[in-house]
């Protein structure tokens, strides 16, 4: 009995147990230098990393409340290494910020919450789960804290994910009222396409819609991309935005598999919104975050297909996708936040020859552009394809069809920030900068993550096998 | 005595709620917009304490829920205003009319 409560929450344990070493190391009576402190963290990180993929087994817990299996181990274990990357893509900016040990603090409570969050088998896990996500993102949005425009995407952030936990938990006391249980499995036997649990289902979608910033729910998205500290941004983009999909996939297809017939349309009318109005916004931006803001709503219509298509095609292409999205977002997010932490520059203007200046960075933050707009042979072509491929399962080629012209429109912006680093010229180019050893490794992680996973189509077989079982 | 029916207080409840949501859209000082908030997830602890009691007496989950729910909104209301005190450090506002430097 014991021996199953260690293993089957050890991913939430080793977390918690990295929480509390930083605690220790906090209030410890010797300060220490923040270049160890950093060292150590990703050590610990990296450990934490390694441990998921150890004594992996299915089960559940707390009476039924909290479930775990080798899918959700493995999902586990890829916001684990977005986690790593993105902690040693932050060393340049972390190592003069007197708040460190704070900033991991809080970036690791947030998730342990999204672990309970895909782990939970109960509407009140999943909604304890959600709000220890969100509540410390908003805290670590406002990390640069002499800064007006980190304190403003704070404030922005808390009242919209408040706003939509509130649309999620007056969802949740509708279907407590129509079923009186909270249990996954007990709401999924009787889940009928009433109106009340129509309404229900409206408001539960909305609040998640909130949090994967879907259209018409991404206007806080700009915003708080742009106010951010970058670390901070790509955390939002790329890991959270992932926990809540993993989610939002294992939600629509168990609990509310009775009613699929009315959610595709639903889901079919936010993916055409989201893309056309991220990619419509994305045009005109500026500032880098801005845009990798937008294109990452944009994603998220692509990702929404796959979920229509009801298969396991369709939920291992969005573990897939998620998986390349990770690796990409995060490569182009490196560099800029590379480039922000040692210049302070963010506007894509300021990228004008960079090529000519660091010619190795250009090509990181390239590769992961191309692997956005999907074009082949990187990884990011073949994601879109499997979710492309599953979404057409259903036979709606309309949907195909918008989603294919916005690829299309998609590449202009993103080939727009190339020919800016590699084509056109400024007086003064950001000087040469020395990447140190933590964020190179994360650039040949990402990189590697895209070659390797486009060249070699093992990845998918992979995460489809969980399924087939 | 005869009983309050149901639907009475699933009224209250529901105009809490679009209460609640009026006032965030309209209110443009920062802390009434936290009250509005509050409104919202007082709506829900109605409802779920309601439904508990009428309809499902010999369970507990609602009740449960709505503890979580009043700790959990307590856990917000704390981060948003230590996020208002910084915001209004640098803009000596609480207006959100003030706080705009990011658009579109």
């Amino acid at each position: 009995m014991i021996k199953d409560f260690f293993i089957l929450l050890k991913q939430e344990l080793t977390v918690t147990i990295i929480l509390f070493i930083l605690l220790f190391i906090k209030i410890g009576v010797k300060e220490m230098p923040a270049r160890i402190v950093l060292n150590i963290i990703n050590a610990l990180l990296f450990l934490n990393l390694l441990a998921g993929f150890l004594f992996i087994r299915a089960g559940s817990l707390f009476g039924d409340m909290f479930q775990t299996s080798e899918l959700i181990s493995f999902e586990k274990n890829l916001l684990n290494l977005g986690t790593l990357i993105i902690s040693l893509q932050s060393y340049h900016w972390l190592k003069n910020h007197k708040h460190a040990l704070e900033f991991y603090m809080l970036m690791l409570s947030t998730l342990l919450g999204m672990f309970f969050m895909i782990s939970s088998n109960n509407l009140l896990m999943l909604y304890l789960g959600l709000e220890l996500s969100t509540i410390p993102l908003a805290a670590l949005a406002n990390f640069d804290l002499e800064k007006r425009r980190s304190s403003e995407a704070a404030f922005k952030m808390i009242i919209s994910s408040a706003f939509s936990s509130g649309l999620l938990l007056f969802g949740i006391s509708l279907v407590y009222g129509i079923h009186g249980s909270l249990n996954f499995a007990i709401l999924a036997q009787g889940y009928s396409a009433s109106p009340l649990g129509l309404f229900s289902f409206i408001l539960l979608l909305a609040g998640l819609g909130f949090k994967i910033s879907a259209v018409p729910f991404h206007l806080w998205t700009a915003d708080v991309y742009e106010g951010a500290p970058v670390p901070v941004t790509s955390y939002l983009s790329v890991i959270s935005k992932g926990a809540i999909f993993f989610v939002l996939v294992s939600l629509l297809y168990n609990v509310f598999g009775n009613i699929s017939d009315t959610w595709y349309h639903m889901v079919f009318v936010l993916s055409v919104l989201t893309m056309i109005v991220g990619n419509l916004f994305a045009l005109r931006q500026q500032n880098m975050k801005r845009f990798l803001a937008y294109s990452s709503i944009a994603q998220v219509g692509f990702i929404l297909i796959g979920i229509s298509g009801q298969s396991s095609a369709g939920s291992s292409s969005v573990i897939f996708f998620i998986l390349i999205y990770l690796f990409s977002n995060l490569g182009a997010f490196g560099i800029v936040s590379l480039v922000s932490s040692v210049t302070g520059k963010e506007d894509i203007d300021d990228f004008r020859g960079f090529y000519q200046t660091n010619p190795l960075l250009s090509w990181v933050l390239a590769i992961s552009l191309f692997s956005l707009a999907g074009i082949p042979p990187t990884a990011g072509f073949f994601g879109k394809f499997f979710l492309l491929l599953a979404g057409a399962g259903k036979g709606n080629y309309i949907w195909i069809t918008i989603a294919a012209l916005n690829m299309v429109l998609s590449l202009y912006y993103y080939l727009r920030v190339i020919r800016a680093l590699f084509m056109e010229k400024q007086e003064q180019p950001i000087p040469k900068i020395n990447a140190g050893w933590s964020p190179k490794i994360a650039m040949i992680i990402c990189v590697g993550g895209i070659i390797v996973t486009g060249l070699f189509s093992g990845g998918y077989t992979y995460i489809h096998s969980f399924f087939i079982k | 005595m005869s009983e309050i029916p149901v639907t009475h207080i699933l009224f209250v409840s529901t105009a809490l709620f679009f209460i609640g949501m009026y006032g965030l859209f309209t209110r443009r000082n920062m802390i009434t917009m936290l009250m509005a908030i509050e409104l919202i997830l007082n709506s829900v602890n109605i409802n779920f304490v309601v439904f508990n009691k009428y309809l499902y007496p010999e369970k507990l989950d609602g009740l449960f829920f709505t503890i979580f729910i009043i700790t959990i909104a307590a856990a917000e209301a704390a981060v948003a205003i230590a996020i208002i005190i910084n915001l209004y450090r640098s803009h000596h506002s609480i207006d959100v009319e003030d706080a705009t430097e990011m658009k579109y």
